[in-house]
């Protein structure tokens, strides 16, 4: 899953490093720092991040590679499939 | 005019984007949004997709991330030919073309250049050739730097203590290297955030180890019979034994390839108008070439109207934007690149970040917080307005700094109840360098002409 945090936007409140932590992550008290090319299993930790995220900075991409790559695919249909996320 | 010719051009006219990166990459998907379904080229000198290069000098240096791993998120499908790892060589303007390094033309309708800037090499090519020499900017490059700094080197010397010069030296130590930062300012990040700021960010590198040398320059580089990087001897005397050298001196744009196109293209990027419409050399907007990220610059109405060249992650996306919605308009439905500059940086576990244009400054105040804390924001002055911010690990506070900014409210600010720490009392003198006395490029150049500006010379065409 590719994945870009816009971090003008940021401002630090951290959701994703508690929702997805094994892709997020705080660097000091603010700074963000995150795995651009999560694995595929992260996926549902990350999407909670992507929605949890109070500035919507984070956007998503997720590849038909990752879809092979999924174990359930069944789980895709009502997560909005392929570029869920924001701006 | 409304001749259905702008309809034509969206159903079937032929686009080529110069430059596959950040900006690039998303004009492209703008273009696709606003039903562009003519064709679509995108050139790049680099063999890869369109990657990010911010986490190059942070998540990459630190073993965090892999540089290879990159790869921009998509927003959409672009359908496009990509000719990937030939750059561009050339334009011919009367005839749309554009001249490909392996001799392929590409003919356009409406070309979007945006191929960005590269990294300032060593100016004596055979030493910035040696082993253990490194640039930062490209993923080849984040990758090579991370393989020298994961081998253990005894020694790391960072040329230039700008945003980048700074993280790498940031990543060195939280790897627990030893490492010497030379800079040819007073200070660390000077030539970005002036001298009170500068100051700051002296402390942080002398606190966490980093053995800064500010006001010398290195003149040479010394290699061992094998053609590895040995030592480094700098303006003071001294010599720095050293394994890895990283030459972090700011960044040239990549405009040679206009030369003698005919477009208002040169060392200090594209001129074009608020509507990210490229100028040609007579100063004569064009109809059908934009320029958008790092190469562009452009005039900015809440900057006195300055040229404005801003390396900066976010303006590449809003300029893409922009100039992507502009070439698919009338020209009443244009829209102005207005965005205020904004930048981040993440060093020493510090979280930086600034709007407006902290160079354009001519004092500063610590609004709220401590220097001496390093949480604070501060605000720059010029003329009696506030014209930028900064804050360190103090980002929550920027965006109502910033829509200060925008609607150009007073310098000193008269909001005297949000903090009344004793940094906060009264401006201070910005202090900001000469521009050309740091190793380190600003991020944001101010790139209009001057009368007092003595750095360009007017070279007339053959």
């Amino acid at each position: 899953m590719r994945l870009v945090v816009d971090l003008n936007r940021c401002q630090g409140y951290a959701q994703c490093a508690f929702l997805a932590p094994d892709v997020f992550a705080m660097h000091g008290d603010e700074s963000l720092l995150y795995n651009p090319n999560a694995d595929p299993e992260q996926r549902e930790d990350v999407l909670r991040a992507v929605a949890a995220c109070p500035v919507q900075a984070i956007l998503l991409e997720i590849t038909d590679e990752d879809m092979a790559k999924m174990a359930a695919p069944q789980a895709v249909a009502g997560a909005g499939s392929a570029s869920g996320g924001a701006r | 005019m409304r001749d259905g010719s702008l309809e034509h051009l969206k159903r079937e006219g032929r686009i080529v984007v110069v430059g596959a990166s950040l900006a690039g990459l998303r004009a492209a998907e703008t273009m696709r949004e606003k039903g562009f379904a003519g064709s679509l080229t995108m050139i790049g000198d680099e063999p890869y997709e369109p990657y990010d290069r911010p986490p190059l000098s942070k998540q990459v240096l630190l073993g965090n991330a892999v540089a290879d791993h990159t790869a921009l998120p998509r927003r959409r499908a672009i359908d496009a030919d990509w000719r990937l790892g030939v750059p561009a060589t050339g334009l011919d303007m009367a005839a749309r073309r554009v001249r490909l390094g392996n001799g392929d033309e590409v003919e356009y309708d409406r070309l979007l250049i945006a191929t960005g800037v590269r990294a300032r090499p060593w100016p004596n090519a055979e030493e910035g050739a040696l082993q253990g020499v490194f640039v930062l900017r490209t993923r080849d490059d984040g990758e090579g730097l991370q393989r020298a700094l994961a081998a253990g080197p005894r020694r790391v010397l960072v040329i230039g203590a700008g945003f980048t010069g700074s993280e790498i030296a940031s990543a060195c130590r939280e790897r627990g290297l030893d490492v010497t930062v030379a800079e040819r300012g007073e200070a660390p990040l000077v030539g970005a955030l002036g001298g009170v700021i500068g100051e700051v960010a002296a402390g942080m590198h002398r606190e966490n180890g980093v053995d800064l040398r500010t006001g010398v320059m290195v003149t040479s580089l010394e290699s061992d019979p094998s053609g590895r990087v040995r030592a480094a001897h700098l303006s003071d005397g001294s010599t720095v034994e050293a394994e890895v050298v990283v030459v972090s001196l700011g960044a040239q744009r990549n405009t040679e390839w206009l030369a003698g196109s005919g477009l208002g293209a040169g060392p200090r990027g594209i001129a074009c108008d608020a509507g990210c419409r490229a100028f040609d050399v007579r100063g004569i907007v064009t109809d059908d070439i934009y320029v958008a990220g790092d190469v562009a610059r452009s005039p900015h109405a809440l900057f006195g109207y300055q040229f404005l060249s801003l390396e900066h992650w976010g303006n590449a996306v809003a300029q893409a934007d922009t100039a992507a919605h502009n070439m698919l308009s009338e020209s009443t439905d244009r829209r102005p690149h207005l965005w205020v500059p904004a930048f981040w940086s993440s060093q020493f576990g510090v979280n930086i970040k600034s709007v407006g244009v902290p160079p354009m400054g001519t004092e500063i105040m610590i609004t709220q917080g401590s220097l001496a804390e390093r949480r604070f924001a501060a605000v720059y002055g010029y003329q009696g307005r506030m014209i930028a911010a900064v804050t360190f690990d103090n980002c929550r506070w920027l965006p109502f700094y910033e829509q200060q900014i925008e609607s150009t409210a007073p310098f000193p600010p008269p909001f005297s109840t949000v903090d009344r720490r004793s940094d906060g009392i009264k401006p201070l003198p910005a202090d900001f360098p000469d521009p050309s006395v740091p190793t380190h490029g600003p991020t944001i150049t101010l790139s209009g002409y001057s009368p007092a500006d003595r750095k360009m010379t007017f070279t007339p065409g053959r």
